[in-house]
């Protein structure tokens, strides 16, 4: 009786650790609106695809450095305006067909082609030509040199497609390169991918992982603890991850973010026009109460667009120090003593919510009174980004280095400086790192003066996972859950 | 009136809403602390002596905030039963004088049409129709009162047109609309008192619900239901922060569910001849 006992309690331990080692569900807020990366912005896309079933060129690592991807090495012509890549040899698409230079020529051509619909064409904007001398060569030549074309072609926007796809077909059923290759995708509930066992690289560790879609953080909260979910790489609601540390049965992997999380301003309307006016508004703001009661203390200050965690960052929140009485004032010059209303208008993520509540007393305090109104991510994108129907809004611009939004007056922030555009032009041409490094900080400084937007504080990525689950990203250098290295320790 | 508060029901009922309507009239002019500022340095304070009900999560005193919010509740409710009321009797009386005609089958089947809907889903719809705030949450509370009120006052009235007194009205000449309120609205008003009071419950109940989707009053304006919303994350190591609106809501609507009772007890004429 007893070895038969053991025996059904060791098959049950088996079988329960094999379950347990080889798969993994991922947890995350949205669900992606349809799943290919090179159609639009949506960062949920990445979420899924980037690194796991889609590769570009190059691609980043978890700390942010610029790997190769595709191609294995490159070479860079000493006027650097041509870029030779060599592609590593045999790697097939997931349909089986195989991954060649023509493919990377029609997927750059496709991206900055005229009627691309590339969510970041700017990426591709200096390709003057991409030609494929043979089946793993591709050379991209440059308009004029560009010091970060490397970093823009490791985007997820910058993936290689298989060239002749259905790229209708493509938003429900993608066809990558990567390490994992996509089975089944539930609407309104979660994706599976499965290991690609013909990968050209380091095969997966696991077998296969799901992304599971919980909006609800009071959902989230107990989807972790029951084990249903195996990590949230971002955690939507800060307040419980001191919970989740006191757990030995989870960890709390905090890391930093591109989140610059700003007060957007609409500086096409008045007043929010009036530099003097952004300037009050930029001195009515106390970021830390914002940190402290929006994020539970998660979060970086920041007093320009820029990562606090880049080489290149100046700290510039002393510009706008919180000041109520000189906020006051400068209202006053403006010539509104008496303050004035807008409108708040704030998506769905807690920080905006909360953070909303929180700005709206502060501009209270020194008389601006604000309309906030609660929307869904569609009708924020329809109403705000599309539409700039809006005086403020919250957001945190998640993409890496973009502080190349402001040199576009038609961006929904409707800030048109000459001087800032010049700055960008000449930063995108100039390849020297210690002059580049200049320019950026000329231009943190430039954002920081002109109070272009509240620059309130960089992201914090805020994850839990099971204290088993090894290799997950700890920072977010770009919008991925890349599961390529991720294995469960025993 | 005054044999209701004989009645321990009526009388517990009566208490526990008047709390609450007199915290929503001091509420104008005197809350122990600003409702629409934030204070982070002292958030998540549990109840003390000088925030009798603790701190939220932006550091705001949950007790003013329960004072303001009861404004928002009654507010809602007491005008949500008015439309149901103001729009609600006319059109029951109105079908009531008409039995059978068009008129009756036209207020009649629309009222079924309205009925047929759950009452938060066509809130839901007009609150995402019309964008949310707290007009359009009255609106979309009291739109689902109208048939309740329809209905009944149109039952009681059809019972009422075959007695003697409306014969002999009709026979002086009355016209329907004459006597529909000289003589059967004031016959009929115990009946609505009691619904009357049924709805005002319901309807805190359904503000709360509206707000708790965030379809109700928006921020800064306090709402049990939206600060029970923004608890939900924190109840497992802040309690008092769902706590106290859940009871805030709880207590309102028990006491006005009992003194409806109560009242339909002192009423009814059935339970009334049984009681002599």
């Amino acid at each position: 009786m007893k070895t038969i006992l053991t025996g059904v309690s060791a098959l049950a331990l088996t079988a329960s650790m094999a379950f347990a080692q080889s798969t993994i569900t991922i947890g995350d807020q949205l669900e992606p609106p349809y799943l290919d990366p090179t159609a639009g912005a949506a960062g949920a896309i990445d979420n899924v695809v980037y690194a796991n079933i889609y590769e570009g060129l190059t691609r980043f690592a978890s700390d942010g450095s610029i790997i190769p991807g595709l191609a294995a090495s490159w070479d860079i012509s000493d006027d650097g305006l041509t870029y030779t890549f060599h592609l590593h040899d045999g790697v097939k698409f997931h349909d089986g067909s195989d991954m060649t230079a023509s493919d990377v020529v029609w997927s750059l051509n496709r991206a900055r082609a005229e009627d691309s619909t590339n969510a970041q064409k700017g990426l591709f904007a200096g390709i003057a030509d991409v030609s494929a001398p043979d089946d793993t060569t591709v050379v991209v030549t440059l308009d004029a040199p560009n010091g970060g074309f490397l970093f823009n072609m490791a985007w997820g926007d910058a993936v290689i497609l298989n060239e002749g796809d259905d790229i209708e077909a493509l938003k429900t059923h993608p066809n990558g390169t990567g390490a994992f290759m996509f089975e089944n995708w539930v609407q309104g509930d979660s994706i599976t991918i499965t290991r690609n066992d013909n990968y050209w690289g380091t095969p997966a560790k696991l077998e296969g992982a799901t992304f599971k879609y919980i909006s609800d953080p009071t959902a989230a909260f107990a989807a972790m603890m029951a084990g249903d979910v195996d990590a949230f790489p971002v955690f939507p609601a800060p307040e419980n991850l001191p919970q989740f540390d006191a757990d030995p049965r989870f960890n709390v992997i905090i890391g930093s973010t591109e989140g610059e999380t700003i007060l957007s301003t609409n500086n096409a309307m008045p007043p929010l026009d009036n530099p003097k006016v952004r300037e009050a508004v930029s001195h009515a703001i106390d970021r830390n109460a914002i940190i402290d009661g929006a994020m539970f203390g998660y979060g970086t200050p920041i007093g320009s667009h820029f990562a606090p965690h880049h080489p290149a960052y100046i700290d510039l929140t002393g510009e706008s120090a919180y000041d109520p009485d000189l906020a006051r004032s400068l209202l006053a010059e403006a010539g509104f003593p008496d303050g004035f209303t807008t409108t708040l208008k704030l998506p769905p993520p807690a920080y905006a919510r909360r953070g909303g509540e929180i700005i709206a007393a502060q501009l209270r305090a020194v008389g601006i009174e604000t309309e906030v109104t609660n929307l869904e991510w569609a009708d924020w994108l329809e109403q705000v980004f599309h539409g700039g129907d809006y005086g403020f809004t919250i957001v945190s611009h998640t993409e890496p280095m973009d502080f190349g939004i402001y040199a576009n007056p038609d961006y929904y922030f409707h800030y048109d400086s000459p001087e800032y555009q010049a700055l960008m032009e000449k930063l995108t041409a100039e390849t020297d790192p210690a002059v580049r490094t200049e320019l950026m900080q000329d231009a943190q400084r430039m954002l920081a003066a002109d109070d272009v937007n509240g620059f309130l504080f960089e992201l914090a990525k805020t994850g839990v996972a099971n204290a088993k689950v090894m290799g997950l990203w700890e920072n977010a250098p770009t919008q991925a859950t890349d599961l390529t290295a991720v294995y469960w320790a025993e | 009136m005054m044999r209701a508060f004989k009645m321990p029901g009526f009388l517990i009922g009566f208490i526990l809403a008047g709390i609450f309507v007199l915290a929503a009239a001091v509420s104008f002019f005197w809350t122990p602390d600003a409702v629409d500022t934030v204070d982070i340095v002292n958030k998540l304070h549990v109840p003390d002596a000088k925030n009798w009900f603790g701190t939220d999560h932006f550091g705001r005193d949950i007790f003013s905030m329960i004072m303001v919010g009861a404004r928002t509740s009654i507010a809602v409710a007491i005008v949500a039963v008015g439309i149901g009321m103001g729009l609600g009797v006319p059109l029951g009386l109105a079908a009531a004088a008409r039995k059978g005609s068009i008129l009756d089958e036209v207020i009649m089947r629309t009222n079924d049409l309205i009925f047929a809907f759950p009452a938060l889903l066509i809130a839901i719809m007009i609150t995402a129709a019309f964008g949310a705030s707290a007009v359009n949450a009255i609106i979309a509370i009291g739109i689902f009162n109208i048939p309740v009120f329809a209905r009944l006052s149109r039952g009681a009235a059809l019972s009422l047109w075959t007695r003697d007194f409306v014969l002999a009205a009709r026979v002086a000449g009355k016209s329907p609309a004459h006597i529909s309120f000289e003589h059967i609205l004031p016959n009929i008003l115990n009946l609505l008192i009691v619904q009357g009071t049924i709805q005002f419950s319901l309807g805190i109940l359904a503000e709360a619900a509206l707000s708790y989707v965030g379809l109700g009053a928006q921020p800064p304006t306090p709402s049990w239901g939206r600060m029970l919303a923004e608890s939900q994350t924190m109840v497992s190591f802040a309690p008092h922060l769902a706590l106290f609106p859940g009871m805030a809501i709880v207590l309102t609507v028990l006491g006005l569910n009992l003194m409806g009772d109560a009242l339909r007890d002192l009423f009814d004429p059935k339970i009334r001849r049984d009681r002599a």
